[in-house]
């Protein structure tokens, strides 16, 4: 019996330990407009969170607070261990290192080649001089998403697809363990969005990373969802796996699955 | 009436508050390690060398315009032969730094406030920001730099051509000799006339890159907005310039006589 509670106190300790984002009762408005009214969430390492909700929910306001882009008004959000509002200049720039975030469009720097976008956080943030170390990590960053070929090419030169894959590099090129994913299909056709969402997976499995991914593409969620929670009203009303949620009779979530 | 003047003095002094404090992180961000030298320099070479021919266009077309304003009055009255001091006066203390930073402001200042501005609707600033990398220390620093440095060069380079037209202008109606014309003109010119005018450039400089990264960096989302940060960077960029040569002719004044 002793046995078993230590077993269910590890379990839970361990359990603790490993939960990479922790947020409670966060709030944020906008002016009047309340967008986030009270989101709780805890994301556990080498989880991937889907988030569904509607256009317009603040569902990506949510992972903007966590990289620390925009700052809540009220409740807790504790990134790696720590609170975000509470974190210096220097605990936030250390914060992010650690954090990936793929944005809606890609956010390539268009004046760069993709050689040059993946080499930017490298030589500024990691500080990297040694010239074979940066290729070498540059080449091993576009392998892991298919995309060698393009490397000496501009961003105008390249599909939403392969925009989104070189985002995704540059994102993982840092190492990161925790990725938040701002809809990464949005905008692409039906087998690309599937190559990205199988793409996910497959990133981290490989770099084993902990993700939030934000997005209203159905066939995106049931590919990358571990655990998947659904947004309202600014308020998450559901959680739970792909097929439990299916079969959810709550007509709000079951709309998603239709 | 009172509530709308007294809701405008409060926006216009957050906006003041705001580029001091945009100030502060630019001028932070200078003595910071790891200065982008590549990036400075390519934004010189735009900023720079893209703007050569605009401006020496506009320098030569100034000089010979106003010799052939002021050619016919000064002739009136016997006095041609102070045809290239007047000009030489006139555009190297006044219109070549005043003109030349107008066209700066308009061409340079509108291209950095929408080239940031694009860069903030694409999220490419955030992505910058959220990778640890220092969007000020890249996009900023250099940018501001990079007019700073160059205005005042365009404007030492404009003012040459002006001369130059002034040259050929004198030389539609009359005859002089190209080294005489250059002699007196340069004969005309005091130290007194010269730095003043070279020094409000750098700060012309400052001016255009500030405003036009200012403006950029804080466009809000939405394409409407890089139209709207390219627009009020040429307007407000002027009219700094317009204030800036201002108080620079108070200063000089008080120094110099």
């Amino acid at each position: 019996m002793n046995d078993t509670n230590t077993q269910e106190q590890e379990v839970v300790t361990q359990d603790t330990d490993h939960v990479v984002v922790r947020i409670q009762h966060l709030k944020k408005s906008f002016g009047d407009n309340e967008v986030l009214k009270d989101i709780n969430l805890e994301l556990h390492k080498g989880e991937n969170i889907v988030v569904l909700g509607r256009s317009g929910q603040g569902k990506s306001v949510t992972i903007q607070c966590i990289a620390g882009l925009m700052l809540q008004d009220e409740g807790s959000l504790e990134v790696l261990g720590k609170e975000v509002k509470e974190m210096t200049r220097s605990e936030l720039r250390e914060m992010r290192i650690r954090i990936g975030f793929l944005f809606q469009s890609g956010a390539l720097y268009d004046s760069m080649t993709v050689r040059e976008n993946l080499s930017f956080p490298l030589t500024r943030v990691l500080k990297l001089k040694d010239k074979q170390e940066i290729e070498k990590r540059i080449h091993e960053s576009l392998e892991s998403v298919g995309l060698e070929d393009a490397i000496d090419k501009y961003p105008s030169d390249l599909s939403g697809g392969m925009r989104k894959r070189v985002g995704l590099a540059r994102t993982l090129i840092l190492r990161p363990e925790i990725m938040l994913y701002d809809e990464p299909t949005t905008g692409l056709d039906p087998i690309t969005s599937r190559e990205i969402s199988e793409l996910i997976v497959a990133l981290q499995e490989k770099y084993d990373t902990s993700s939030i991914i934000i997005t209203h593409d159905m066939p995106c969620a049931r590919i990358t969802a571990d655990r998947i929670v659904v947004m309202n009203d600014g308020k998450y009303i559901a959680t739970g796996t792909y097929d439990e949620l299916a079969k959810s009779p709550d007509e709000l979530v079951h709309n998603f699955f239709k | 009436m009172a509530s709308a003047i007294l809701s405008s003095f409060n926006k216009y002094m957050e906006i003041a508050g705001d580029q001091v404090l945009f100030t502060a992180r630019f001028a932070r961000n200078i003595f910071r390690g790891g200065f982008e030298w590549g990036e400075f320099l390519r934004q010189c070479f735009i900023v720079g060398y893209k703007s050569i021919g605009l401006v020496g266009i506009t320098g030569f077309i100034v000089g010979f315009v106003l010799t052939l304003q002021t050619q016919p009055t000064l002739k009136a009255f016997g006095a041609q032969s102070f045809v290239p001091s007047m000009i030489a006066i006139s555009i190297i203390r006044e219109i070549g730094p005043v003109i030349i930073a107008l066209i700066c402001a308009g061409k340079i200042a509108s291209s950095i406030g929408a080239e940031l501005g694009s860069m903030k609707v694409t999220e490419q600033i955030d992505a910058m920001e959220v990778s640890s990398a220092n969007p000020v220390q890249y996009l900023v620093v250099t940018r501001i730099l990079a007019c700073t440095v160059m205005v005042p060069l365009l404007t030492i380079m404009a003012d040459g051509l002006a001369l130059l037209g002034g040259y050929v202008g004198v030389n539609i109606q009359d005859h002089v000799s190209f080294s005489l014309f250059f002699r007196k003109s340069f004969a005309a010119l005091e130290f007194s006339d010269v730095m003043p005018a070279l020094i409000k450039t750098f700060f012309f400089g400052y001016a255009i890159g500030f405003v036009g990264c200012y403006k950029g960096y804080h466009s809000k989302r939405g394409t409407e907005s890089v139209g709207l940060a390219a627009n009020s960077a040429v307007v407000s960029a002027s009219l700094w310039i317009i204030l800036l040569d201002a108080i620079a002719v108070q200063i000089t004044n008080m120094i110099v006589y």
